[in-house]
């Protein structure tokens, strides 16, 4: 197949609307609507209202504006999230990049770990990261024994960059790979032949090519940097917006205004960053038409050149993998207080989370499993609405399930107690209570991702097949049962496996919605564990586990998705 | 699972003949602010005592547990509340959230120290008593050279500059408790001045009450300002950590009552009178439990060294806690934590430091004048933008609760206070250099 810098593709051909379709949109909508839109808008609404009376005003924005606090947390949220951009990149850049054209050893392998950082529970994350780096950390109490000096890794905003880095650099890298091995081998080539090499080859040619991965992973962690609450939280940094939002929610009450104000800046911030990206993107087009057997020619590292690439990529990968580390540590520790390494180890806790604690075990599994299938479903279901389908509206499923990345959890909480509590279930109890709620919650935070993969999945699948399946007779739904769903399969597994290994260790939306021991999730009983000095063990063996559980799972996914790619290159 | 806990539970109720259907029996759910290592050994404990039934338990912060019992008034599904802080069960008690009803355990005295251990309108009960006070790691404190501390005062002297930890009093029922307890036992004025001067010399003020012994366990921090139990369990989970209760401390019960109208009453009933009874009262000497029993004769059994309000009249009888005043500022005395201390941290350290820089110089070459402008930065320091009658006024309370006398809106107002203290610790820093000057 001959291969050229495609012209901007034309639109994929779009067929009529069917009834089918349009009742499916219509179901769709009615989901979000009743579990995105209603909550947040019992919840945002009162940053429009004034205190007391409840009249609509707008003052409290002219007092979000006025407050000094306020204003410098936005600028503080607006640097982290950039800075942790900067950091992440740096972290994702020579992993994604040495693993992906370089003849490496260990490339599987790199890649599976470089997933691993997403898979942190809250809470021990940092707890994890602060024994190792925080100022009296295993590596700051050796540093001040040898040479007198201390580094505060963890101190203020910056602290915050890197904890933020450690955690969310994946997406970059994820996105980052799949777009270099999506280039053609034969650009690179071309450029070669034309005298370009080395850095050069790579900044003018190479990553350029890549940047349509690098732009979506690097939106994604802006802006679930600039929402994220915890990790500033436990490295006691305040003066940050979710923080904010958050500490007025829960300490001042649900009637006071300004929490809800700054919940609207939030969500107009992320918007407008993933608006920002896509708007980067728009107008330039870096596909190419070959596909499956193209990728980066891999080339063989001389011996030098080896040993520095390890290094660089060992060295990253302790960095990132460092909270699992110190997680490790901490669960098979005794007591571990103001000293390098635990006092003495033990296996314990793991015998008392596992007497203890099976019940969240299996509630995860049962929950994230929900959650993923909900997304997945949804996700193919709007991809294929907008990419097939001239329904009107239909772009505004795609935005509104995208919104629900910028909705902090909490706030998505809050709006389901307040929703729900009223709508009684047959038995008489309300359907808040009901653990189907926290899988829903679950589920729409996660959509947005799910539904990205969807996304791109589809787009890779020709319309042409399509077409071809309906001339040869087929129906519309078997058509898509057939050609459409197996095509997009890799997709959205790994949509899948995003949703479900995120949903898996989520905590702030899921802890205003437990109502009972019985029905809560691994996080939950992990919060629960970490609030005691003799269930910090305990804790942190439940966080190893957690993190155990997610790895297979995704491995057992990333398996079937090679598989997958690996029977579809063969046949063509 | 949940299915086969309510068939079991129906099936017990089946098999009871009707002269049994008073026995407690079924699920009874408990919303706590209290740990696994608190609620596990009672939850066997009760469920042993009493067959049948089953602990279901909620964990929240107090807050949140407030909260939750607030919005969810209509299909309430909760019996009990059991948490620390006095002040939530007063909240609830005001919004008739609460159930009255008179324990029938007996042996119970009145008072614990100053305070009274039940609500004298019966719609709680106390069932274990709880001091504040200081807690440190002893790795900690040998590494950097540390003195025991022993007053709350001590914490503002220059050596424990940036090695203490607090939970913001908005956040922590417990800290707000113990900041409430400072103001009532040395007076508004002095004790802000208190309150601000070893707040200089913190590392950081974290948003939950366990963020502080935590950081004080691994020795990220070395000393916390906690509730006694913390440090206890602390203790007996092996840390190297000490406590101490400084002199203007209350011993405060921490309490338990019933939801109005609770789903299992007969049960709820039963949870709270097995928690006054001695049996329930030892399962506090627990090691991850430790906390101070409000039947004396359980003392009887505790571990040497156990604190012992009974016997020993120094702890907390200096200060006469009055939950009413405190409830009647608690918005006012949290934001202006908050906005004068928690998020004015750097402009307030950096104000303390150069007044220990000032203290130190002036020790060693002594200057009149520039005492004189020592003392102009403390003033500064200590300065507060409301005075005690204000913080209760209708005016200023208004503003929180969104009623009609206010004079100003809630962010109004913490934009001026923050306002005022950002210069106000400018000033004395700069005021402090001058000292150190004068000194040189």
């Amino acid at each position: 197949m001959a291969t050229a810098i495609e012209a901007p593709r034309a639109p994929a051909q779009r067929f009529a609307a069917t009834p089918g379709q349009m009742l499916l949109a219509a179901l769709i909508a009615l989901f979000l609507a009743l579990f995105l839109v209603i909550p947040v808008i019992t919840v945002i609404y009162v940053a429009f209202t004034e205190k007391g009376t409840g009249a609509f005003t707008l003052i409290n924005f002219y007092d979000f504006a006025r407050t000094d606090l306020f204003i410098a947390s936005f600028w503080n949220s607006m640097y982290v999230a950039a800075m942790t951009v900067v950091l992440a990149s740096l972290f994702a850049l020579p992993l994604a990049y040495l693993t992906t054209r370089f003849e490496f050893r260990g490339a599987g392998i790199v890649q599976m770990l470089g997933f691993i950082p997403l898979i942190m529970p809250p809470f021990a994350g940092a707890v994890a990261m602060q024994l190792l780096f925080g100022r009296n950390g295993t590596i700051n109490l050796l540093l001040d024994d040898w040479f007198g000096f201390k580094i505060p890794f963890m101190e203020g905003l910056n602290g915050v960059v890197f904890a933020q880095a450690v955690h969310y650099f994946p997406f970059i890298l994820i996105n980052l790979s799949a777009a270099l091995r999506n280039i053609d081998r034969s650009m690179e080539e071309a450029a070669q032949n034309l005298g370009s090499h080395g850095f050069r080859l790579f900044r003018r040619v190479v990553f350029p090519l890549a940047m349509p991965g690098y732009i979506a992973g690097a939106s994604l962690v802006f802006v679930k940097v600039f929402d994220d609450l915890a990790t500033p939280l436990l490295l006691n940094v305040k003066d940050m917006l979710a923080p904010q939002a958050y500490l007025r929610i829960t300490s001042i009450g649900l009637a006071d205004p300004m929490g809800y104000v700054i919940a609207v800046v939030l969500i107009v911030v992320s918007v407008a960053a993933m608006g920002a990206s896509a708007w980067v993107m728009k107008g330039r087009d870096y596909a190419t038409v070959q596909r499956g057997g193209g990728g980066l020619s891999k080339r063989p590292m001389n011996r030098s050149q080896a040993i520095g690439a390890y290094a660089v990529v060992l060295l990253i990968l302790f960095l990132v993998l460092a909270p699992h580390i110190g997680l490790f540590l901490l669960s098979i520790a005794t007591v571990w207080s103001f000293s390098p390494l635990p006092d003495g180890y033990t296996f314990a806790h793991y015998a008392r989370v596992f007497a203890e604690s099976s019940v969240f075990i299996k509630n995860t599994l049962l929950y994230a499993t929900l959650a993923g299938i909900i997304d997945v479903v949804l996700g193919t279901a709007i991809a294929y609405l907008v990419l097939r389908t001239k329904l009107p509206g239909r772009h505004w499923l795609d935005w509104t399930a995208s919104a629900a990345l910028a909705i902090p959890g909490v706030v998505l909480g809050i709006g389901y107690l307040r929703t729900f509590f009223d709508v009684k279930m047959p038995d008489g109890t309300s359907f808040a209570s009901f653990w189907i709620v926290i899988v829903l919650a679950l589920a729409i935070r996660r959509l947005p991702y799910a539904l990205r993969a969807c996304y791109a999945a589809l787009q890779q699948v020709s319309a042409s097949l399509e077409e071809a399946a309906e001339n040869l007779g087929a129906t519309k739904s078997r058509t898509v049962r057939r050609i459409v769903l197996p095509l997009m399969m890799g997709g959205i597994l790994a949509g899948f496996v995003t949703s479900f290994a995120t949903a898996a260790v989520e905590l702030s939306a899921t802890l205003m919605l437990v109502q009972s021991t019985s029905d809560a999730p691994l996080a939950y009983g992990l919060y629960v564990f970490m609030q005691s000095p003799a269930g910090r063990g305990p804790g942190a063996a439940l966080g190893i586990i957690a993190v155990l559980l997610v790895a297979v799972c995704t491995l057992i996914s990333n398996w079937i998705i090679e598989r997958n790619q690996h029977l579809r290159s063969t046949r063509t | 699972m949940r299915a086969f806990v309510q068939l079991m539970a129906l099936a017990a109720l089946a098999a009871l003949s009707p002269a049994q259907a008073q026995a407690p029996t079924g699920k009874v759910t408990v919303l706590t602010s209290f740990s696994k290592d608190v609620t596990d050994p009672f939850k066997k404990a009760f469920e042993a005592a009493h067959p049948g039934t089953t602990v279901e338990i909620q964990n929240r912060n107090t807050n949140a547990g407030v909260k939750l019992l607030e919005e969810t008034r209509s299909v309430n599904q909760v019996d009990i509340f059991w948490a620390s802080a006095p002040d939530a069960f007063e909240v609830l008690k005001g919004k008739k959230l609460l159930q009255l009803y008179k324990p029938k355990a007996a042996g119970i005295p009145a008072k614990i120290g100053a305070y009274p251990i039940n609500d004298p309108d019966g719609y709680y009960s106390g069932f274990a008593a709880s001091g504040y006070g200081i807690m440190w790691n002893e790795r900690y404190a040998k590494a950097n050279k540390l003195p025991d501390p022993k007053e709350w005062q001590d914490l503002a002297k220059p050596v424990y500059f940036d090695h203490v930890s607090i939970a913001a009093p908005s956040r922590s029922g417990t800290t707000h408790l113990t900041i409430e307890t400072i103001l009532q036992g040395e007076g508004w004025d002095k004790g802000w001045r208190t309150i601000k001067e070893w707040s200089g010399n913190l590392r950081n003020v974290t948003e939950r009450s366990f963020g502080v012994p935590d950081a004080v366990n691994s020795g990220q921090v070395g000393y916390g300002i906690v509730i006694d139990f913390f440090a206890f369990s602390a203790q007996g989970a092996g840390f190297p950590v000490k406590f101490v209760y400084p002199t203007v401390t209350t011993i405060v019960p921490a309490n338990v009552g019933i939801v109005a109208n609770p789903p299992n009453k007969a049960t709820a009933e039963a949870f709270v009178e097995y928690l006054l009874s001695p049996a329930g009262q030892e399962v506090l000497l627990d090691k991850g439990i430790r906390r101070l029993p409000v039947r004396p004769e359980t003392y009887a059994k505790a571990p040497a060294d156990y604190p012992n309000p009974f016997k020993d009249p120094s702890l907390g009888g200096k200060v006469t806690f009055d939950s009413g005043l405190s409830s009647a500022r608690t918005a006012v005395v949290d934001t202006l934590y908050d906005q004068l201390v928690t998020f004015q941290l750097d402009g307030l350290k950096a104000a303390t430091k150069a007044i220990h820089a000032a203290e130190a110089a002036l020790a060693k070459k002594d200057n009149a004048a520039g005492r004189a402008a020592l003392k102009e930065a403390r003033d500064l320091v200590a300065k507060m933008p409301v005075t005690a009658e204000q913080a209760a006024s209708p005016e200023i309370r208004a503003a929180f609760t969104g009623g009609k006398e206010k004079s100003a809106r809630q962010a109004e107002l913490e934009q001026q206070w923050a306002a005022s203290a950002k210069a106000a610790y400018a000033a004395a820093e700069a005021k402090a250099n001058e000292a150190a000057k004068l000194a040189r």
